[in-house]
């Protein structure tokens, strides 16, 4: 039997404590503002937001696999169904929907049609090439990657940028096998 | 395009309907931002003052845009003009909105006429921040500080708003207190509106 079932994206939503969305929106928006003033090339600010997310993503997967109570995923379908329902729920409230699946399964796309990163938000004319929540990419590559998948995770619509919608493609790489740090006698390069 | 007249796409942002402010988003998911915003600071400045100074800008650019959308949202497109009431609107109103409750007490200062104090029990933005010992004073609510003086400043009430750590006796952490400190031509126009 399995031990205890997955909680669904409402149930732990509803459990955690939760702040209000905009102190989360304008405080992303001060953060890329600085971003902006700091490194005023508009690449240089898509990396570094995509390292921030990095940086949360890998201490994220921990928080979400202790709450949720997920088990192992069997295929990266439903990785990937489990990240729009459940992830993006968990922590901003929103659900994602998953389409768009190539023919290997390993490519899929998550649509946000709600985000809270971008209330408020109008992109200006000198900074068109800018992936506003491009932090969200470096989560999902950062939580991905802890849990032994290399993803490429882009941008291909942008609601900011006039499209309808905010579409992720995520791509999975490779699953790399979990590997103990130490062999017994030799040392081994990860 | 499956869906197309599902969502009204607004070609200007500002035709947008504003939100309720309802909408939330976890705990968890605003530490770790905020957490990214102090851990990037610290990579750009080289002592405590600094990052102090560019946290309180961060909270500056919120503050002011807070102080809009209150005014417009909630209390109708009107603004406080006196000192006492844009006090407890920080205290009691922007309080509630950005933390979900009122701040924990508002105090006149005894020594100077023109300096107050927000006090908290436990930031918010503190709450899963320790600061190591070699920062000494170090407070991340700076934020908060930038947040309050953005709101004053935007009102028309130029401050000096800093963030202390008070030790409180019987409590392990101690409470921090936002210091509002007021400009001199606030205290005269106070003096003259009587």
């Amino acid at each position: 039997m399995a031990p205890v079932a997955p909680r669904s994206g409402d149930a732990i939503f509803a459990s955690v404590e939760r702040v209000n969305a905009e102190l989360f929106t304008l405080t992303y928006g001060a953060i890329v503002r600085q971003l902006l003033t700091d490194l005023e090339e508009v690449e240089e600010v898509n990396k570094q937001l995509d390292q921030m997310g990095y940086n949360i993503g890998i201490r994220l997967i921990d928080e979400f696999l202790a709450k949720s109570n997920v088990s192992r995923c069997v295929d990266f379908k439903e990785t990937a169904e489990v990240i729009a329902k459940v992830g993006f729920k968990m922590f901003l409230g929103v659900t994602a929907s998953v389409t768009n699946w190539d023919a290997d399964g390993m490519s899929c796309s998550l649509i946000l049609e709600d985000n809270p990163l971008v209330d408020f938000v109008e992109l200006p004319d000198t900074c068109q090439g800018l992936y506003y929540c491009n932090i969200l990419s470096g989560v999902i590559r950062g939580a991905l990657e802890m849990v032994s998948m290399k993803t490429e995770v882009t941008w291909v619509r942008d609601m900011l940028r006039g499209d309808d919608a905010f579409e992720l493609q995520v791509k999975l790489l490779k699953q790399v096998s979990e590997e103990y740090p130490y062999k017994d006698d030799e040392y081994s390069e990860v | 395009m499956i869906g197309a007249g599902k969502i009204k796409q607004y070609t200007n942002v500002l035709d947008k309907p504003l939100s309720k402010g309802k909408q939330e988003v976890s705990l968890s998911a605003f530490a770790f931002l905020f957490s990214e915003l102090v851990q990037y600071n610290q990579t750009q400045v080289d002592n405590i003052a600094e990052l102090e100074r560019r946290l309180e800008d961060a909270g500056y650019a919120v503050g002011a845009r807070v102080l809009e959308l209150l005014c417009h949202r909630d209390k109708g497109n009107r603004r406080e003009t006196r000192l006492l009431g844009i006090l407890s609107f920080v205290h009691s109103t922007v309080w509630k909105v950005l933390f979900g409750k009122v701040a924990d007490s508002l105090e006149k200062g005894t020594e100077h006429e023109d300096e107050y104090m927000i006090s908290e029990k436990e930031l918010l933005v503190n709450r899963f921040i320790s600061i190591p010992k070699d920062m000494g004073t170090f407070n991340c609510g700076a934020f908060v500080a930038g947040i309050v003086r953005g709101v004053l400043d935007g009102a028309g009430f130029p401050a000096v708003v800093t963030a202390h750590f008070v030790p409180v006796e019987g409590q392990q952490r101690p409470r921090t207190t936002i210091l509002i400190k007021f400009a001199e031509e606030v205290l005269q126009r106070e003096a003259r509106l009587g």
